[in-house]
């Protein structure tokens, strides 16, 4: 095994063991975390959804599952998930595009896992976790009329998306919709800063589980990534330090 | 039960994966191998499962009369004929060319000229949106970058396209970009982490 090889490994243990200890560990109080208002106004619209009967659609962008940078959809799953299950006594369910197939195969499975945990079954409409299209232009113009024809209040674009997102950003403000966008790509997440309403920035993203409510995992997890953060500034930091002095 | 049995598939599954990149074992290397083109071909059939999902979608917005449902009938005829087109002549023949030459790339340069006018809108608007610190600095660093860049009928401004539009880009620009990459490195990390421990299951289950 290479040092490199090792190094990462060493890395991924470090942080399973970190997030087995601290999932697992009693805790006298839940943690705290800093306020994000898009996650805010998202819980507030979800609630808001169920009481005037209009619909959330969320938008997992176009990522391929095979590809490494596929945990943007994951966690885009995550929260379609708990956005399910909590709008599952709403009349109208949330509608959910993806732009690959795969994903799109999870999204309905996920809506109908949601469902079944919500004891709401008769809720689940197939149709309802959607392939809009394979390319990125053909995914974003399925999903353009989704705000306007199915009465839609808020649009959560979250994933993997191009410059193209853009367009879908536009369609939901013309229908006065609430846009909570996040993005693990860089063009996109300009992109989404100057055109959604609640932008995301960078690790956020996976922020969504912890600030919505999904338990202790998506807690911990969140925690996690503070530490590995702090331990990369003061690495970074120290190794500017020693080549400053010349020791490296 | 069936929960437990997929969960501890995916979980053993994941694992074998994860080792064969680290510990190159030749029984855990061509298991990887082996899972990685299983992979691909259910990848593979997940795109005739798709195709099927969106005729599913559009048949039922026709029979229901949906609104603009005119859009769907038209969107089945263009699957349907170029799906078939694919199979009769095969991919490379001139005519399956033809439809992508001057269908969908037309198609797909008209929305990326839409997507020009719609940025420049939305940067507009972006002041009226946000008008904080942040939102300020963006729109000036975006209007610098671009006079900087774009051919100017009176020439380039002195300092700006050979001073301050390639600082902006290698100092500032490059440093945010690589401070988001690795969050969203230690994103996938922990997704990936809580989904090999069974806490997230985007297959399915309670």
């Amino acid at each position: 095994m290479s040092w490199i090889s090792a190094a990462g490994l060493t890395f991924i243990l470090l942080s399973s063991g970190l997030l087995l200890a601290m999932s697992l560990l009693p805790r006298k109080s839940l943690p705290t975390f800093r306020d994000i208002l898009a996650f805010t106004h998202l819980r507030r619209a979800i609630g808001l959804s169920v009481e005037d009967g209009t619909r959330l659609h969320l938008s997992l962008g176009r990522i391929d599952l095979l590809s490494p940078r596929s945990a943007s959809a994951l966690a885009a799953l995550s929260l379609l998930r708990l956005i399910a299950e909590e709008t599952a006594v709403s009349d109208r369910p949330p509608v959910a595009t993806a732009g690959d197939s795969t994903l799109a195969i999870l999204t309905q499975d996920t809506l109908r896992s949601a469902y079944q945990a919500a004891s709401a079954e008769a809720q689940y409409e197939p149709a309802s976790g959607r392939l809009t299209g394979l390319t990125p232009f053909s995914y974003v113009a399925g999903a353009l009329f989704i705000p306007r024809d199915e009465n839609i209040s808020t649009n959560v674009f979250i994933g993997n998306f191009g410059v193209e997102v853009a367009l879908l950003t536009e369609a939901a403000e013309r229908e006065n919709c609430l846009t909570l966008a996040a993005t693990d790509n860089l063009p996109a997440q300009a992109i989404l800063y100057a055109t959604a309403q609640d932008p995301l920035i960078g690790e956020e993203l996976y922020a969504a589980g912890a600030y919505i409510g999904f338990g202790w995992a998506h807690n911990a997890s969140l925690q996690i990534q503070d530490i590995l953060r702090w331990s990369i500034i003061i690495l970074i930091l120290g190794g500017a330090a020693l080549k400053l002095v010349g020791l490296l | 039960m069936k929960g437990l049995f997929t969960t501890a598939i995916a979980i053993a599954t994941g694992l074998v994966v994860l080792l064969g990149y680290f510990v190159h074992l030749p029984l855990l290397v061509n298991l990887r191998a082996r899972f990685v083109q299983w992979t691909i071909i259910l990848a593979g059939v997940a795109v005739l499962v798709g195709i099927y999902n969106l005729l599913s979608v559009h048949f039922g917005k026709i029979q229901r009369k949906q609104k603009n449902s005119i859009y769907s009938l038209f969107l089945i005829f263009a699957l349907l004929l170029t799906l078939a087109t694919g199979l009769v002549f095969g991919p490379d023949h001139t005519t399956t060319r033809l439809l992508f030459n001057s269908v969908v790339i037309p198609v797909e340069t008209t929305l990326m000229a839409l997507l020009a006018i719609t940025l420049i809108y939305a940067s507009i608007r972006l002041l009226r949106r946000r008008s904080d610190l942040m939102a300020i600095i963006f729109l000036i660093s975006a209007m610098l970058v671009l006079l900087g860049t774009a051919p100017l009928p009176f020439g380039e401004i002195p300092l700006l396209g050979d001073w301050i539009r390639p600082w902006i880009i290698h100092v500032p620009a490059v440093a945010g970009g690589r401070g988001i990459l690795l969050g969203v490195v230690l994103g996938t990390l922990t997704t990936g982490l809580r989904i090999l421990f069974g806490a997230d299951r985007p297959y399915g289950g309670k």
